[in-house]
């Protein structure tokens, strides 16, 4: 049995320590990092994701492309409480020569497979990784975080059709529908919706899930598993909050890249120690 | 990443044969293909132009057609290379590197992956089709990137070894290609490395550095000059960035006359690659003159009937020598 509670810790820990760095950098996005902590805790701590902090580049182990970069905390100290280096490094977090870049670096991070930041690249660097595990007969798994906002990049709907022409089973993709992007409420920026209707016109498996529910995305990464059989790339669209778990930055426009202040962060470790 | 493997040529062309750069490719990348199985191939619905058909044909497991979706072909191709395989990627040189920019950018060259841009119908001889394709400007936005080699090809001998070499070389390329048939200049025994400037012909009065089909108009300039009795020195510069500056220094410091001819705008190409390392690291008294598309776009008709109505004919080139050869004796 998965231990629900136990990935739900490790959830927290992660949002704590984002929050820490954000603070300590003064900048940084902690919005999209609390949004998809949930996610990057039930890949890394569920078993769903392989992977080896001794050997980072473990033939064996899957492989997750984090195309919002600019959530870069949240990945960062989900890779450190996996054991890819200590977490407390992390509070260097955007400092000149710091490892940890405000966007991921796969060049200086072990345990980041790509360097993003630009949005829009993420899907088809999947799209590749998918289609070398085809080539080579591999049962690698290939994950991918995508934001909501960044599907107004047109490049992520060239990905998306040729994940589904390629029949690449191997690849599950999430996005994070937090519905808030840098200006505002996505639907008033530029309207995604129907998500779960384009993707299925382009012929991927869609799964819509609370983000939140630990059990949920565990249960959809399981049922991910098994659609693989199948010849259709996997999309979960995960419902979040932005912000999630800091009340007063949930579902604030406000905090999506905005560094807490001194009694910000006191206030938040508070609510999220609870 | 992935290990590229050494292989054995065997190149066909002659001097004076009429072959374009992109054949060259095809039957690289298709010799390739068969005898490293870490090679894979995208294109972006243009095989049977860029001739990575050739390839297609012969291993369509390891060939990924990705529609007309540039950005998504270079994103792909950086997550293949991501996971082990050399990739080539290929398309109209215009769209390969213009459309998807910041994808070879960000997704190939900062994550420092091995994926080849190899870009065919670049330059004013892509001829018919117009100013929408043909791009002059592509050395210059790759030459900016950090991390980038860049490649032009002067014929097809060389762009057959600089696909083998681009193979072997760990770390991202960019080829720019030909559509159009231009003479061979390079016999079976020439050896291109990245990073080495050619000397084809010595001479001491003033020195054309070319690239591209302009070598073969560089070398039929310097034979009309020879009989004027002027000693042109004619030198290939395929490989753009990394740049072979002591080449530069050494030519200029001998004639103290330079010449640059390309297929390209004289705004960021090779002709001020060349300037940048006269300006720091030879005498000022360098005289220069930088031969191009004098940033403008071009315009339908033939591919070398082109190369002259843009000011690239043989004849411009005799003339611009004769001028610079005359502006040092004013000086003097």
């Amino acid at each position: 049995m998965t231990d629900y509670k136990e990935i739900a810790a490790k959830a927290s820990e992660i949002r704590i320590n984002s929050l820490k760095m954000i603070h300590a950098a003064a900048s940084g996005h902690p919005g999209g990092s609390l949004s998809i902590s949930d996610i990057l805790a039930t890949l890394y701590f569920g078993g769903h994701l392989r992977h080896n902090p001794q050997d980072p580049e473990d033939p064996s182990r899957d492989i997750l492309v984090q195309s919002k970069g600019h959530a870069s905390p949240a990945l960062y100290s989900c890779l450190g409480l996996a054991g890819f280096y200590p977490i407390e490094d992390t509070i260097t977090f955007r400092e000149l020569g710091s490892k940890f870049q405000g966007h991921i670096d796969r060049t200086k991070v072990p345990g980041v497979e790509i360097s993003t930041g630009s949005l829009g690249h993420g899907l088809s660097n999947a799209v590749g990784i998918a289609i070398a595990a085809k080539l080579d007969k591999s049962d690698r798994k290939v994950f991918a975080i995508l934001s909501d906002g960044e599907l107004q990049e047109g490049s992520n709907w060239e990905a998306t059709m040729s994940a589904a022409h390629f029949k690449l089973s191997n690849l599950v993709a999430f996005v994070d529908r937090n519905r808030i992007q840098l200006d505002g409420w996505t639907e008033e920026t530029m309207g995604l919706d129907p998500l779960a209707d384009k993707f299925k016109a382009f012929n991927w498996e869609v799964l819509e899930i609370d983000g939140h529910n630990i059990e949920e995305i565990d249960q959809a990464l399981n049922k991910a598993q098994g659609l693989g059989s199948g010849d259709k790339p996997v999309m979960i669209l995960a419902n979040t909050v932005k912000g999630k778990g800091v009340s007063f930055m949930e579902d604030e426009v406000a905090w999506h890249g905005v560094a807490p202040k001194d009694e910000d962060l006191n206030k938040a470790l508070e609510e999220l120690a609870k | 990443m992935g290990q590229a493997v050494k292989i054995d040529m065997d190149s066909t062309w002659q001097i004076g044969d009429m072959a374009a750069t992109r054949e060259a490719y095809g039957k690289a990348l298709k010799e390739l293909g068969d005898k490293n199985s870490q090679v894979v191939v995208l294109d972006a619905d243009l095989s049977g132009s860029t001739q990575t058909k050739h390839f297609a044909k012969a291993h369509p497991d390891r060939f990924f057609n990705m529609g007309i979706a540039e950005m998504n072909m270079i994103g792909t191709a950086a997550g293949l290379a991501r996971a082990g395989k050399i990739p080539f990627a290929s398309s109209f040189a215009m769209f390969a590197t213009g459309r998807a920019w910041e994808f070879v950018r960000n997704s190939v060259a900062h994550n420092y992956l091995n994926v080849k841009v190899c870009a065919t119908h670049a330059g004013l001889t892509v001829g018919e089709d117009g100013a929408s394709h043909q791009i002059i400007e592509d050395i210059a936005i790759m030459r900016v990137i950090p991390e980038m080699t860049v490649i032009v090809p002067a014929d097809a001998t060389e762009a057959y070894q600089a696909i083998y070499a681009v193979a072997e070389h760990d770390g991202p390329v960019y080829v720019r290609l030909g559509r159009a048939k231009v003479p061979t200049v390079f016999a079976e025994d020439y050896k291109f490395e990245i990073g080495k400037a050619a000397t084809l012909v010595e001479g001491n009065d003033v020195t054309l550095i070319a690239c591209g089909v302009m070598v073969s108009r560089a070398l039929d300039a310097a034979k009309e000059l020879a009989e004027q009795g002027i000693k042109a020195e004619v030198i290939n510069m395929a490989t753009i960035k990394p740049l072979d500056n002591q080449a530069i220094v050494k030519t200029a410091t001998k004639t103290g006359k330079v010449i640059t001819l390309e297929e390209h705008n004289i705004i960021g190409g090779l002709g001020d690659a060349v300037a940048s390392v006269l300006s720091e690291e030879v005498d000022s008294k360098v005289r220069f003159k930088r031969m191009g598309v004098e940033d403008k776009f071009g315009q339908s008709g033939k591919g070398m009937e082109l190369l002259d109505h843009y000011g690239l004919g043989v004849a411009d080139i005799v003339r611009e020598a004769l001028t610079i050869l005359r502006s040092g004796e004013a000086t003097t």
